[in-house]
């Protein structure tokens, strides 16, 4: 890998799929996973986790071979890639943790079809050096995870009243079943991605207001 | 931008595109071998081991079990692998008596096929445990079958005849009703139908009480 960390270009490659161009709060992709498997918060990290490793995989592999990999058969080449890295994790899950594999399902094999994976290999792995493809990779699937968690985390803490199995607010509590079933996904989704949206646009008023008040000094 | 220029340039013969693919997909299946080689045996083992697990949890004061095979219209020790309907688990004392039969059975639930596994004491008749071996039931409510120890334990001492009934939640009046689970009405009875449905296949197979196969005294592991 022949990038400097400290590189702040690297850095900034990796922190935009935090925030700015997270790929669910932002781009809204991989909606599938996102709203199937966050029904607890394991199952949540288990599925970013999983995603993290395919997608950290795969732009290594398509950006090494990116000179190598005719245009015309790119996409069938990037299916392949990834697919191979999702049997990968299928098996070494079903192997290492049989539990969580169990709860997520048929939804591993489908990671393959995650357009967040896809879409990073053609707008970005394919462009760049395997340093900063990995860096990008490791920020968006960070982000993915990220927001993953935090709807895991919500539903699961409202809808079984507990986080990663641990009951939080004993006997008394009685849990809303809707938000862990899918209703409960797409609503807690749609507050996200509301909650999202007030702070960008706020912050973007905030600058415009710094902008105003700098002209009128000025 | 640089690699459209190339392509403008020189399309790759359809000879070079095929080769590349082939190769990709030559060292993808070494890969899927090779990693589904190493898991094998690990993943048999979880099976094996949550299956064994799942035997003595539904049969109390057990402490060896082998597996028995009805074939020939004779209940005996499984010496090859057979039919997995025609399988069944006994459980034996640490004297080597036999306990109990530990018996399998699957069928459609809410979303996807049920396995069950049940306990099941032939002299007196009566269901002593049961475990979820696999379901798909709706998260918070259809999985109250095997989340829900109440409804769980309503198979601790379950008697057979005339046939299992589900109930409406609280209204268990006989031993051969259990408590249904309010919310999964559907998932509750499918579970009592698919033991239903094992134990009148099993009925005539199980041979009379006292006559049942001794144990094997090195058949203590079961991995067939």
């Amino acid at each position: 890998m022949a990038i400097n960390i400290k590189d702040p270009s690297a850095v900034q490659e990796m922190m935009k799929g935090l925030w700015r161009d997270n790929p669910v709060f932002v781009q809204v992709l991989g909606m599938c996973p996102m709203l199937a498997v966050t029904n607890s918060a394991i199952n949540a990290l288990a599925m970013g986790l999983a995603t993290l490793f395919v997608l950290v995989g795969s732009s290594a592999l398509v950006s090494a071979f990116k000179n190598l990999i005719p245009k015309q058969v790119r996409i069938s080449l990037y299916i392949v890639i990834i697919a191979t890295f999702v049997t990968v994790i299928d098996y070494a899950l079903l192997a290492v943790f049989p539990a969580i594999h169990k709860e997520l399902g048929a939804f591993i094999p489908l990671i393959v079809a995650n357009c967040m994976i896809l879409g990073r290999q053609e707008a970005f792995a394919a462009k760049h050096t395997v340093g900063f493809a990995v860096m990008d990779a490791i920020g968006m699937s960070a982000g993915f995870l990220i927001a993953l968690f935090a709807l895991g985390s919500v539903r699961e803490i409202l809808g079984n009243g507990s986080l990663f199995g641990i009951d939080l607010f004993g006997a008394g509590f009685e849990p809303w079943v809707i938000m862990i079933l899918p209703p409960g996904g797409f609503i807690t989704l749609g507050l996200i991605l509301l909650f999202f949206n007030w702070v960008t646009e706020r912050k973007a008023r905030f600058l415009q207001q710094v902008v105003a008040a700098e002209q009128a000094r000025g | 931008m640089t690699i459209e220029l190339r392509s403008l340039e020189q399309e790759p013969s359809s000879t070079k595109l095929a080769l590349s693919l082939a190769f990709a997909g030559l060292i993808s299946g070494i890969i899927i071998i090779s990693i589904y080689e190493a898991t094998l045996p690990t993943i048999t083992a979880n099976k094996a081991r949550e299956l064994r697990e799942a035997v003595f949890k539904v049969l109390p004061n057990v402490s060896t079990m082998q597996k028995l095979q009805f074939d020939n219209g004779k209940l005996r020790v499984r010496t090859e692998k057979g039919a997995d309907e025609d399988t069944i688990y006994g459980g034996y004392g640490s004297q080597g008596q036999f306990v109990g039969y530990a018996v399998e059975g699957a069928g459609p639930g809410f979303q996807d096929t049920i396995r069950v596994l049940y306990g099941y004491l032939p002299e007196q008749r009566k269901i002593v445990g049961m475990e979820i071996l696999e379901s798909r039931e709706t998260p918070g409510l259809g999985d109250k079958i095997f989340k829900d120890m109440a409804f769980v334990a309503n198979f601790d001492d379950l008697s057979v005849d005339p046939e299992i009934k589900a109930v409406k939640k609280g209204t268990k009046s006989t031993p051969y009703e259990i408590d249904s689970i309010t919310g999964a009405t559907i998932s509750a009875k499918a579970v009592v139908r698919i033991i239903n449905e094992a134990r009148v296949r099993w009925e005539d197979r199980l041979p009379a009480p006292g006559n049942e196969p001794k144990l094997e005294s090195k058949k203590t592991k079961d991995e067939g």
